[in-house]
């Protein structure tokens, strides 16, 4: 697809309307997002980094789980760059999978349209672009709205945890942080239509759960997200060969 | 901002948009081969079902799968919702309604 049909169809009607589902859709969870930055904002102060480094942090890399544990590693006296990025790296592996079950999508996009959805490609914005192509098929426009309401969410509640930190109770207190899983759970259920479905969820299940007891970090992730849907790939090819 | 804290987020910002973009590069001469694409499918079930497991049945880290894990509950009355309503609203409203119960009333 041209760049000038990608631009025709942003100001074709219902473009607008996406980009606002788009926003509309992530707000519920934002609620979740919110004690994670407010955390990440009074952790980056407390280990030592200014407001400006704690912030521009959020601004750039924009992924709660490595800042976590990059703040952690700083706290413990850890100051060699190259080990922090190299744990980062390692615990954002789990993005190529999702990216790559993303591409036949995004794939007729123009590259510059790619890399921007790229960057806000986080695990929850991963979930509700992939909760509306099961819905009602993919757009680029719904796709950056939930984008754009984390990025916007995250940064401004790490900046909140910068300057407030003193006063916040414990953020984790509430248990707001279950918004996530809740709305996981709602994008899952309806997937679980067939039966290989359902074997791909309790394989993942099971992997992720013993990933997460017994490996390190986000591990259990990629290794659920490779694991379960490698059996449900062959599967579907012993189902198709009539096999099953 | 300190020179070595510019390098470190700069190095983090890196590699983490390596991770998110990389795919998009790899298949963007070929096309996601068929092959391939019939067991990417199963990438999102598998995603999201290890992005849940973990954050209700070791909320703390550690395996609790008892009546005193009110992530735990709270994932069982989202999850029934779920699966009887198939609305996101009123799984998430209904979930965050038992977990603020039972943190507030309860514990």
């Amino acid at each position: 697809m041209s760049t000038e049909m990608i631009v025709e169809r942003q100001f074709r009607p219902g473009g607008r309307q996406e980009f606002l589902s788009g926003v509309g859709e992530s707000l519920p969870v934002l609620l979740g997002v919110l004690p994670f930055g407010l955390a990440c904002g009074v952790m980056g102060r407390t280990v030592g980094l200014t407001a400006m480094e704690t912030v521009a942090m959020s601004v750039f890399v924009f992924a709660g789980s490595a800042q976590f544990v990059s703040l952690t590693m700083l706290g413990a006296g850890i100051t060699a760059p190259g080990i922090i990025i190299l744990t980062t790296l390692l615990i954002n592996l789990r993005h190529i999978l999702m990216g790559a079950s993303l591409a036949p999508y995004l794939l007729r996009l123009p590259l510059w349209w790619q890399a921007l959805l790229a960057f806000g490609m986080a695990d929850e914005t991963y979930a509700l672009t992939i909760g509306r192509i099961q819905r009602s098929g993919y757009h680029h426009l719904y796709q950056l709205g939930c984008n754009l309401a984390f990025y916007c969410t995250w940064v401004t509640s790490t900046a909140a945890g910068v300057y407030l930190g003193g006063y916040i109770p414990d953020p984790m207190a509430l248990g707001l942080d279950f918004a996530m899983p809740a709305m996981f759970l709602a994008l899952l259920v309806p997937r679980l239509q067939d039966r290989v479905g359902v074997v791909v969820c309790i394989v993942a299940a099971v992997t992720a759960l013993l990933g997460a007891l017994y490996l390190p970090g986000k591990w259990y992730i990629l290794l659920a997200g490779v694991v379960a849907s490698g059996v449900g790939g062959l599967l579907e090819g012993r189902r198709k060969a009539g096999a099953c | 901002m300190r020179a070595e804290i510019i390098l470190l987020i700069a190095g983090m910002t890196a590699v983490t948009f390596f991770t998110r973009f990389i795919s998009f590069l790899v298949f963007r001469q070929t096309g996601v081969p068929a092959s391939l694409e019939k067991w990417l499918g199963h990438v999102p079930t598998a995603i999201l079902t290890a992005l849940i497991v973990p954050s209700l049945l070791l909320p703390a880290g550690e395996l609790d799968i008892s009546l005193s894990n009110p992530y735990l509950l709270a994932g069982v009355v989202a999850a029934v919702t779920a699966f009887k309503t198939r609305n996101v609203l009123m799984t998430m409203g209904l979930g965050m309604a038992v977990m603020l119960t039972l943190r507030l009333v309860v514990l």
